[in-house]
């Protein structure tokens, strides 16, 4: 603001001192306020108004009237354009003149402005003649009028019923096709996994340990954590509710019932999913999008015996693990809880889950843990084999291969409910 | 050309580290003229060239671009130095989740009161001014070649009509005919847009076909400028054999037939 009033008071200056002075009354020593080249230039041709003034750097051009025909000021460039092509726009006629020899700069924009300037006068059967052009100015027209756009324009068709219908069998031909592939990537894995027993020298025993300290080891405490969290809540839940029949000791079977049998495993499987299957979709995503996986292949190293086995059976192997640890972190949780809020002592807790609980309630929650870990671990590589060649396709395969897997594995645990309950198991 | 310095760079220095890439280097880059910068790999001509883009502030010494510090100042001054330069980077870097036209229309969205149409119209004429052709304009660049990758990171570079372009080895990847035709590109541009030029390239026959100035890179600093017949002339080694090896020979050899 200060800058612009400056500005208008003494547009020829290169530089003024001005004492400024706050409101609080504290004066800022000199401040110095440089013009650039630019707003000099245009100063002298225009003088802009009070309402809209220009920060520096701010560039301006006018089109003025002169005799029978027009002359352009100032600058014609890609910041002056949005004020100066109304103006342009209204200028109609037979045959127009404009003299550009008041024109201090122009750019590829400007240029374009005057083309189009140009085609739209023609094609009305008018003309435009450009008079006074600085030479640079001439090449940079020519230039741009050699490369003006010529939009090739596909109509577009509007869109019918049966081009709807046609969108709909192709996403549930494509659903399809995705199970298909998800069972085709079971099949190898089950594949190379039985081809290890007849050439046990080729697995890979390093990357089945890396992969478990991966997938395993460094999911162990976000699934303590979140069980023990889980048994707390529970036993809370459960005690303001069982209070009420005075049945406080029932706390001890839905924690260890509901953990035991569906929680401990189907949330461990959650939070597996979502670590793990999308750093399996990285991984072998950003290999495939940097050709590293065609790389192997040429090399004959077979991708699914080094990507997708060492993976898949870590999964297998520490699913159930991390689910052990859920079950005993949650039934800790839930113990601590009842102790504090009911004043079911520990050792009262334990007698209570030993001769309460069947064991069968822990086979039936561990059945689980391979089937849910195949699943996560399938979607995870299949969703990395389906990168193309660009960074936003790996973005999109990792966020759907853990939406996806999150979204099987809460399927198949319903699935599992809903048998077990008809086998009266 | 005059001795107008557009870039000024003294005493810079530049390291990684224990790893020193540039100690108390100088350069000049004048208005107008297209500056090649040559030498061996490692040598730090694209950590040179981001160093002046402002992308990696040097350890030390001294960078003025259009008489300004460039180091030492506001961050709007800065901004504005910027918005005078445009960078192409050595794969386009081209925003992969926008179809050509949007990536550039992307710096003119900074311009006010600039409507979308005319907008859409001066980025389709950026892209034909780059030698693509209309179609490409509504792809997404994972569609395109690499070579139309490199024409499209270019005309978003112009898209503000830079006083400097900066290409990063513009015609690496390319095949023969499309690196010839962007070197021609190149030279066009500069002549009719009047643009200032810092390209950094391996390329022989681009040194030969677009620089009016060779600054060759050696022993962490610039080791000598001069025009492509001065490069013939030097005695250092490594220059020797850059431009009297059986590659350069042979760029030579075309370029004077063709002559």
């Amino acid at each position: 603001m200060i800058r612009a009033m400056a500005y208008l008071a003494a547009p020829q200056m290169n530089a003024l001192r001005v004492n400024l002075t706050l409101a609080t009354g504290n004066p800022i020593p000199y401040t110095e306020i440089r013009f650039p080249e630019d707003i000099r230039n245009v100063s002298s041709t225009a003088t802009p108004d009070a309402s809209d003034m220009q920060l520096p750097g701010a560039e301006q051009g006018h089109l003025v009237q002169r005799g029978d025909g027009w002359s352009l000021q100032g600058n014609c460039t890609i910041r002056a354009l949005p004020a100066l092509k109304p103006a342009l726009d209204r200028l109609a006629g037979q045959n127009i003149t404009l003299s550009l020899s008041e024109l201090s700069r122009l750019d590829t924009a400007g240029a374009y402005a005057l083309e189009s300037l140009r085609q739209r006068l023609e094609r009305s059967g008018g003309s435009l003649s450009l008079r006074d052009v600085q030479p640079d100015h001439g090449a940079l027209i020519d230039r741009v009028a050699q490369a003006m756009p010529k939009p090739e324009t596909s109509p577009k068709k509007p869109m019918r019923l049966t081009d709807m219908l046609e969108l709909i069998g192709r996403a549930v031909a494509g659903s399809g096709r995705f199970l298909l592939e998800l069972h085709a990537m079971l099949g190898l894995f089950l594949a190379r996994l039985f081809s290890f027993l007849r050439h046990p020298g080729q697995f890979r025993l390093t990357a089945l340990v890396h992969h478990c300290d991966q997938v395993g080891w460094k999911a162990v405490p976000i699934v303590a954590l979140m069980s023990f969290l889980i048994g707390v809540v529970l036993a809370f839940q459960g005690a303001v509710q069982l209070r009420q029949f005075g049945a406080e000791i029932f706390v001890v079977d839905l924690i260890a019932i509901s953990i035991l049998r569906e929680l401990g495993i189907l949330l461990t499987a959650i939070i597996v999913a979502g670590r793990t299957a999308s750093s399996f979709t990285a991984a072998i995503g950003s290999m495939k999008m940097r050709e590293e996986i065609d790389a192997m292949q040429t090399l004959a190293i077979d991708p699914a015996t080094v990507l997708f086995v060492p993976r898949i059976l870590a999964l297998l192997i520490t699913l159930p693990i991390l689910g052990l640890i859920a079950n005993v972190s949650g039934l800790f949780g839930g113990a601590m809880m009842a102790w504090i809020e009911l004043g079911i002592s520990p050792g009262m807790f334990l007698t209570r889950l030993l001769e309460d609980t069947s064991p069968r309630h822990v086979l039936v929650g561990f059945v689980k843990a391979p089937v849910f870990a195949l699943i996560i671990g399938i979607i995870g590589c299949h969703a990395g084999m389906g990168v193309g060649g660009n960074a936003e396709s790996l973005g999109r395969q990792t966020s759907s291969a853990v939406v996806r897997s999150i979204f099987a594995v809460i399927v198949a645990a319903a699935l599992f409910s809903v048998f077990f309950a008809l086998m009266d198991i | 050309m005059a001795a107008d310095p557009v870039i000024r760079l003294r005493g810079i220095r530049n390291q990684f580290g224990p790893a020193v890439v540039h100690d108390d280097l100088d350069l000049d880059l004048y208005r107008g003229e297209v500056l090649g910068v040559v030498g061996g790999s490692g040598t730090g001509k694209s950590v040179l060239l981001r160093c002046i883009a402002g992308l990696r502030p040097p350890q030390a010494g001294q960078i003025e671009i259009f008489g300004q510090d460039a180091l030492n100042c506001s961050e709007a001054s800065r901004r504005e130095i910027d918005a005078r330069m445009g960078v192409m980077f050595q794969d386009g870097a081209l925003f992969s989740s926008l179809t050509v036209r949007e990536n550039v229309e992307v710096p003119m969205k900074n311009i006010k009161g600039l409507d979308a149409g005319l907008r859409r119209e001066l980025a389709d004429l950026k892209i034909s001014m780059s030698g693509l052709p209309y179609a490409a304009g509504g792809k997404s660049p994972s569609e395109l070649s690499g070579g139309m990758r490199k024409r499209a990171g270019l005309a978003r570079a112009l898209a503000l009509d830079p006083e400097i372009v900066f290409l990063d080895e513009p015609t690496a990847g390319l095949d023969p005919i499309g690196a010839s035709a962007f070197d021609e590109l190149i030279k066009a541009l500069s002549e009719s847009l009047g643009l200032t030029v810092f390209l950094v390239t391996h390329d022989l026959d681009t040194l030969h076909a677009t620089c009016d100035r060779i600054a060759v890179l050696a022993e962490k600093r610039v080791m000598y400028t001069g025009t492509m017949a001065d490069m013939l002339h030097v005695e250092h080694p490594w220059v020797h054999e850059y431009f009297h090896g059986p590659r350069a020979r042979a760029a030579i050899d075309t370029l004077e037939r063709t002559n």
